[in-house]
């Protein structure tokens, strides 16, 4: 996606609220292209499928179904639209599960406007974007002890777990470093940085590891 | 020292008070009594509101005359759990002075209210009462209105009764009715005498006590009498909307009704046994076709009341919650509205409240942190209020708070407080991970940062609290730090080896 690293890229809103998108238009106007918006499930699968975006802004609550259902829909006939996941919501369980369904990150309402076009902008050159609070969800989703009965036999046994370096850089996002200050910090470049943070969104998304539904699952319970 | 259990409620995971006990990943810390930690040494854990678990109310007031049965019957062998056999047995009920219930009720609320004073549940005080009034041939339907004439509604200061007794209208109708009745009970004896004097005259009273609460109860009883009334009107000649079924209905039920008590007031004579039996069963089955419909609505109107009841309920209560937080919070912010920092903190504690209370089910500051990370969300929120910098807050796995942990807190405490003091950061960060083997807090700033080795030696902040806190619980800290570049603390407290065990099926990779 070089084209659209130096071209702003072309973004649309998924927000039931028409404030907040009106407000987020207003204010990322200029810094990337807002070509449309949704208030719902279904009017963003038609409108993302008319216009090919490069970015959606998703909220994780949608009146008629969860973001994921969008990420769902969308990804089977355009795979190359990218999700960046917003909301004002903490439950962790919403938020892991629309990672999993494919959003490459996951912002709240709270972050600043240069923030947020930065995280766009991320998004669009195909990286992923972790707030400190998805940092600290996927360390506490992964941490949590799988016991014996629990481990299914994985095709890969190397997505069901993080390695030293991953948990170092997610605990550094945690802790609200940026990618530059992390790659300072552990002498490493923005790059290896970035790779790193690709390769936790994979294991996400592609870990069979029981151990992540049932944390969620404790998680509302508890 | 020791966590002290506290009994009772929810034993789960750590009935056994083992002070490491802990678990990774998730919230459990949900019963906020279950486990009292040690009072912090600078008072950072607050003490634990007082549990309001029912069974042991009666405590204090009733264990000595447990105590005392007990000597007096030396012969008797105690049984470990005879204190709580006592008061399940003495003592059930709610504690409170005998009330009819109307928000439960069929009829008076009087079955409800009985069932809420004794502990059980009014379905069963209701069956009970039909099977004493069926044995008691009808007097105990004299008590009942009794009850419901002379025991006040709860939340009512007086009965029907007393109010009853100043309607002078009301008892002459009252007499009235009486005598009518007697007269009309008087003359059917005559058919039956058997029967009238069995069943009839303890209605009188009933009647009688009925016209006082019909004149003297409050609005909203009264609909409910109206509502058991009702049938009766549309069997006068005023129901204009009665179909061709209810029509249908009405005479059969007539004609049954009629055989049936022809057939009871001819029987005193014969001594066959079947024919009463058979005079009761067409009775019965006219009974049920006369009423049968009505009893269905009522029961109907019942369940709908109460589902709306209780959906009222809620929604009083949700109400009351916005307002207490939101609205309260929305009107200061419109007051300060030319101090932004104000702003901001108001609106991020309570973005934070409501945030807790719709996602975690919990209303913030109530009670005392049982687990580290509800200790961590306490020192964001104290810091938050106190010095109006924002905390972001991660944390990482939980577990139950011990002694070292405690001062891990309090140590956190201290170094996020220094940096909301002195960094002059917008921001400040708090992370904390739980993990088998030990338990990590960083607290970081963005802000002016300092030279550590140039701390003067007054400046005990730091140095004294945070450092001495943590190495006496065989922590360590370390403070990365340079000018212009803002400060990071980083506390580190292994953890028993005992709780690493305990820790859910040991280490992790």
């Amino acid at each position: 996606m070089s084209t659209a690293a130096r071209t702003p890229p072309r973004v649309v809103l998924v927000d039931d609220h028409g404030l907040f998108r009106s407000g987020v238009r207003a204010e990322l106007g200029h810094q990337v292209e807002v070509v449309g918006e949704a208030d719902d499930v279904a009017p963003a699968i038609d409108v993302i499928g008319r216009l090919i975006p490069d970015v959606v802004l998703l909220d994780v609550h949608l009146p008629g179904g969860g973001g994921q259902a969008v990420i769902a829909a969308v990804k089977k006939d355009h795979p190359d639209v990218r999700f960046l996941a917003l909301s004002a919501s903490d439950a962790p369980e919403d938020v892991i599960a629309v990672i999993r369904a494919g959003a490459r990150g996951y912002v709240t309402k709270t972050i600043s406007t240069g923030e947020l076009a930065d995280a766009i902008q991320r998004v669009a050159d195909g990286d992923a974007v972790f707030s400190h609070r998805l940092a600290g969800f996927v360390l506490d989703a992964f941490a949590a002890a799988p016991s014996a009965q629990d481990v299914k036999p994985s095709f890969d046994p190397e997505l069901d777990q993080l390695t030293s370096r991953e948990r170092e850089v997610l605990r550094l996002i945690a802790q609200g470093y940026t990618y530059k200050e992390i790659a300072r910090e552990l002498y490493i470049s923005v790059k290896t940085v970035e790779s790193h943070v690709s390769s936790v969104l994979r294991k996400l998304q592609l870990s069979s590891r029981h151990q992540l539904t049932r944390w969620a699952t404790e998680r509302r319970l508890a | 020292m020791r966590p002290r259990a506290v009994k009772g409620y929810g034993e789960g995971p750590w009935s056994d008070p083992d002070p490491g006990a802990c678990r990774l990943g998730g919230y459990q810390g949900k019963s906020r009594w279950q486990v009292r930690g040690p009072a912090g040494d600078d008072g950072c854990v607050q003490e634990p509101s007082e549990p309001t678990w029912p069974p042991f109310r009666f405590h204090d007031r009733h264990g000595w005359r447990a105590e005392r049965d007990w000597q007096a019957q030396p012969d008797w062998q105690p049984r470990p759990d005879w204190p709580a056999r006592a008061r399940r047995w003495r003592h059930r009920g709610n504690g409170e002075p005998l009330r009819r219930d109307p928000e439960d009720r069929l009829a008076g609320g009087v079955a409800a209210g009985v069932a809420a004073w004794r502990g059980f549940s009014p379905t069963t005080v209701r069956i009970v009462f039909v099977v004493v009034t069926l044995f008691s041939q009808g007097w105990l339907i004299p008590f009942y209105l009794g009850g419901w004439l002379l025991i006040p509604a709860k939340g009512a200061e007086a009965s029907i009764g007393s109010r009853a007794r100043h309607d002078s209208r009301g008892i002459a109708l009252a007499v009235g009715l009486a005598t009518l009745l007697c007269v009309l009970l008087g003359l059917a004896s005559v058919l039956n005498p058997w029967l009238i004097n069995t069943y009839g005259w303890q209605q009188v009273v009933s009647v009688a006590f009925l016209a006082l609460i019909w004149r003297n109860t409050p609005d909203s009883e009264q609909a409910a009498l109206r509502r058991l009334v009702e049938p009766l009107e549309s069997l006068g000649p005023g129901g204009t909307r009665a179909s061709r079924g209810t029509a249908i209905r009405l005479s059969a039920a007539v004609a049954l009704l009629g055989a049936g008590v022809g057939w009871l007031l001819t029987s005193h004579e014969s001594i066959a046994l079947l024919r009463p039996l058979a005079g009761l069963i067409l009775v019965t089955a006219g009974i049920v076709l006369l009423l049968g419909p009505w009893w269905l609505r009522i029961a109907r109107d019942l369940v709908l009341e109460r589902q709306a009841r209780a959906r009222a309920e809620e929604r009083a209560d949700i109400s009351s919650h916005i307002h207490d937080s939101v609205l309260q919070t929305l009107a200061l912010i419109q007051r300060r509205a030319d101090d932004p920092q104000q702003v901001v903190q108001l609106a991020r504690a309570q973005e934070r409240e409501l945030r807790s209370w719709l996602f975690e089910g919990r209303t913030l500051g109530d009670g005392d942190a049982t687990t580290f990370a509800e200790g961590i969300k306490q020192i964001q929120r104290d810091v938050e209020a106190r010095h109006g910098v924002p905390v972001e807050v991660v944390t990482v796995g939980d577990c139950q708070l011990d002694d070292d942990l405690t001062a891990l807190l309090a140590a956190a405490r201290e170094a996020t407080v220094n940096a909301a003091k002195w960094s002059g950061a917008s921001v400040i960060s708090l992370f904390a991970e739980v993990e088998p083997e030990q338990v990590e807090v960083a607290v970081r700033d963005r802000g002016k940062g300092f030279d550590p080795d140039a701390v003067p030696g007054d400046r005990k902040g730091l140095a004294e609290s945070v450092h001495g806190r943590m190495s006496r619980h065989g922590g360590s800290a370390a403070v990365h730090s340079a000018l212009g570049e803002g400060t990071k603390v980083t506390l580190t407290m292994p953890r028993a080896t005992t709780s690493a065990d305990a820790a859910g099926g040991g280490s992790r990779r």
